[in-house]
């Protein structure tokens, strides 16, 4: 049965059902639009690489970069590229692949039934050769060569690197250019069958469409398709401690300006639905008010020529792993990391205050608005949330809900100096 | 399809595109002028100096905090190149109140805001732009161009333009030049500031659920006015010379391919349609033939893509490749658009492409930002062109066509940056 849920201040209607293969089916009508935007997900995601294969009693350890691997790959079949047939149908599609998700994408401004038909189709038969297989390997190489010369994805994943002994975060997404040659098409099958089983995937469909005919659809597409039945998926991971694994990283590279950024790992939450979207939420607004454009710290680090527009924050909470990161190019990246860690202490010391929060409270609300007015963020945000319980239009009811109280003590239990880590890439030469 | 609607109000023109479908307003300041080398660098500055301080609001956490009042109000200032103008532009967008359970007017109160911020700038007591907020805005200038080095796709692109239109302003990058920041003083920022106010063209741009009489009285509130400017963006051909070939070394792993090549139609021109096939079919997509040769075939790149530069005339091709497979790379790069001239392909592909293109054009214009970019290349090229009647010429190219249009692209300049061992 389908459900429905309206939200009258933002004036938002969302249709959803569950189908009997497990599949999740949203629909969220947007008149107006040129474009219909679908995604198709799967929750699974780079650090889902041991695990006991559908079907099987023993965990397999599968090589790094699988799961983005699996998604350059899905694009081939008997017939070739299916970038092809969308074409045809005038439609462009994409896939992209995070820690913890595998989505693929379209949008079109015409022919929205074959489209959707056809990305359901091409996510749902997997065909891989020893020839297609060993053809992607030069791709991808050259995919992650070319994040290696990109400064800021170091940055990035050499905090992690520092942060975490063993949690699968700390591997590139992508893998590197040895793991992938391990790859073989039977590893590629054995994730396959695991992870995209329908009651594992999310199907998010917006633009201006009849939702009943979308639904109508997408359940014929899926009833003559025969599927194995759902089972639990057991995904093991290793302890992790709770302090970091490193407390700096420093790389070398051909740039100009220095980078740097100071992380936090955090525990992993345990929360679930409007719990977590709350606790995700008032984390946000701690790091604007720490470190936002509108903060006292941001206006002293850019008047002392320490930051530029780069400077930022970000929280991250997905399942098995939760981090926080400040930071951004730098001339003196050292004095950045003292001013960044001096900042939390003293915050930490005195507290926010009642006005500080709602300051950024209601910079939040009217951000959320601005990010409504796209289509994929919608649809991406609604199905990673959905993984969760939650659901992506409340946000801005708990976000009023959110006390300076609550804030002051998410400050009190994290921050600890023991789970910090410092990542910088400093100039190769003098220019 | 969404249209917009000009209205003149005291001589500026507002270009509203109204529509219910956002939860925002979204206004733009467009204000052109020439691109030149003697001016770009100052008023690179003046856009930073104007967005950091005004007469109400005199610094810029007055202004953060300002904005975040306005329900965080999303504010920018940035200096782009089109063709060659130079367009400073002023953003503003903010959440539509209806949305929100307090009452507040953010339309007018974010329009004032935007008028303040070109019109009525902090002067201090000597009547001059604040030496503070100009030297902290030189050295975010300098750390803005040192970080385009930092990523070396942006960076082999601009030395890719620099070396190609050598004596052409469009050599010069929207930033300014890095030996100018210092150069620049109060002084003559204020000459550039009245300057522009006096003789650019500015026009303001309003994408939302808005009327046309509250464009209308938006704009009244403005002094400044629109000049309409005589265009300057013809294509050049290449005149049959030799390409050029530079190659360059940094400390990187993977070698970034430039090529760029000149083609005489731009965005006014008839034949422009058919051009905007042509780049689709030769580099724009994943069924392009740069795509499925440079990297499925031969599985030499993760990225080969071409882009069409059409207030220019330039197509641009660019691929990240192992530096070993330079030549070869060349070769099949030069051989798609020998193919594409000699009209090797199918007139299915030549509809494939068309329906891409279409599809990538009202794409765009579901963005507030899209399609006040799609509009204003009109304004830009001095050639209006209607959505409607844009897919409409894009429906009606034939293949002919697209050879047509492939026939007057010629490669100018192949720039190579590669890492310094592999040049030994």
């Amino acid at each position: 049965m389908t459900n429905k849920k309206t939200f009258d201040q933002l004036q938002e209607t969302i249709y959803n059902e569950r189908l009997d293969n497990g599949l999740t089916v949203y629909v969220l009508p947007k008149p107006g639009f040129h474009k219909t935007f679908a995604v198709f997900s799967t929750n699974y995601g780079s650090i889902d690489n041991h695990f006991v294969p559908i079907g099987k009693k023993e965990a397999v350890m599968v090589p790094d970069g699988i799961a983005h691997f699996l998604e350059h790959k899905m694009f081939e079949d008997e017939q070739g590229d299916v970038f092809q047939t969308f074409g045809e149908q005038g439609a462009s599609a994409n896939a992209f692949t995070s820690f913890t998700k595998t989505a693929y994408l379209f949008s079109s401004t015409q022919d929205t039934d074959k489209n959707l038909e056809t990305l359901l189709d091409f996510v749902q038969h997997p065909y891989f050769t020893d020839e297609t297989v060993e053809k992607e390997k030069g791709i991808i190489e050259q995919e992650i060569t070319m994040y290696e010369d990109n400064p800021d994805w170091q940055l990035f994943f050499n905090l992690l690197g520092s942060m975490y002994h063993k949690h699968p975060v700390k591997i590139d997404i992508a893998g590197s250019a040895d793991s992938i040659y391990e790859i073989t098409k039977e590893d590629l099958y054995e994730c396959y069958e695991t992870f995209y089983h329908p009651s594992n995937m999310v199907l998010f469909v917006a633009g201006d469409v009849q939702t009943d005919q979308i639904i109508e659809l997408v359940r014929n597409n899926q009833n003559n398709k025969s599927f194995k039945e759902p089972e639990e998926i057991e995904r093991i991971l290793d302890d992790e401690p709770k302090e970091v694994k490193n407390d700096k990283s420093v790389a070398k590279m051909s740039v100009n300006t220095p980078k740097c950024m100071v992380g936090y790992k955090v525990n992993a939450s345990k929360l679930e639905g409007k719990e977590l979207l709350k606790y995700e939420f008032s984390m946000q607004l701690m790091l604007d008010a720490l470190f936002g454009p509108g903060s006292d710290a941001y206006e002293t680090l850019y008047e002392d020529g320490l930051i530029d527009d780069s400077f930022s924050t970000e929280f991250t909470a997905e399942r098995s792993f939760s981090f926080l990161a400040v930071g951004g190019d730098t001339k003196e990246p050292d004095k950045l990391e003292q001013r960044i860690i001096q900042t939390i202490e003293n915050a930490r010391d005195k507290g926010l205050s009642k006005d500080q929060l709602e300051r950024v409270r209601k910079k939040k609300i009217g951000n959320f608005l601005k990010q409504l007015n796209s289509l994929e963020f919608v649809a991406n945000q609604y199905t990673s949330f959905a993984f969760h319980n939650i659901h992506l239009f409340e946000a801005i009811p708990v976000l009023e809900e959110i006390t300076i109280d609550e804030i002051n003590q998410l400050l009190h239990t994290h921050f600890e100096e023991s789970t910090r880590s410092v990542s910088q890439i400093i100039q190769k030469q003098a220019n | 399809m969404l249209e917009e609607q000009v209205i003149n109000k005291n001589g500026l023109d507002v270009h509203l595109v109204s529509t219910p479908k956002y939860k925002t307003t979204t206004f733009v300041l467009q204000i052109k002028s020439r691109l030149t080398q003697k001016t770009a660098t100052e008023r690179s500055l003046l856009a930073n100096v104007l967005k950091s301080a005004t007469n109400d609001y005199p610094s810029r956490k007055q202004i953060r905090l300002y904005l975040d009042e306005l329900y965080g109000a999303s504010f920018q200032a940035d200096v782009q190149r089109k063709g060659e103008n130079h367009i400073l532009s002023l953003r503003l967008e903010a959440a539509n109140e209806k949305f929100l359970k307090d009452n507040v007017p953010l339309f007018k109160k974010s329009l004032s805001f935007l008028r303040e911020v070109l019109e009525n700038p902090f002067f201090d007591e000597n009547g001059s732009f604040s030496e503070k907020v100009i030297r902290e805005e030189k050295r975010t200038l300098k750390q803005r161009m040192e970080s385009i080095y930092d990523d070396k796709i942006r960076y082999a692109n601009k030395r890719l333009l620099e070396e190609m239109c050598k004596d052409e302003p469009y050599s010069v990058h929207p930033y300014g030049e890095m030996e100018k920041i210092d150069e620049v003083t109060s002084e003559t920022l204020m000459q550039e500031y009245k300057r522009m106010l006096q003789e650019d063209d500015i026009r303001l741009y309003i994408v939302g659920d808005v009327k046309a009489e509250e464009a209308e009285e938006a704009a009244s509130i403005f002094s400044v006015t629109s000049k309409t400017q005589e265009a300057m963006n013809e294509g050049k051909e290449n005149e049959g010379k030799e390409p050029k070939e530079i190659k360059e070394t940094d400390d990187i792993q993977q070698g970034k391919l430039h090529l760029g090549y000149r083609t005489s139609v731009t965005f006014s021109d008839n034949l422009f349609p058919a051009m905007q096939v042509m780049n689709g079919l030769f580099g724009g997509f994943p069924h392009s033939k740069l795509f499925m040769n440079v990297r499925e075939k031969e599985s030499m790149a993760y990225y080969a893509a071409s882009r069409y530069e059409s207030l220019k005339g330039l197509v641009l091709v660019f691929a990240g490749i192992e530096a070993s497979k330079y030549e070869k790379a060349v070769d099949i790069i030069k051989k798609q658009l020998d193919d594409m001239k000699q009209g090797h392909f199918t007139d299915e592909s030549v509809e494939q492409t068309k329906v891409m293109v279409k599809n990538q054009l009202l794409e765009t214009a579901d963005s507030a930002r899209g399609i006040v970019d799609l509009y204003y290349q009109s304004v830009a090229a001095g050639k209006k062109r209607d959505l409607s009647e844009w897919v409409k010429a894009i429906d009606a190219v034939t293949k002919q066509d697209v050879i047509e249009g492939a026939a007057t692209v010629e490669l100018d300049t192949c720039y190579f940056l590669r890492g310094e061992e592999a040049a030994k």
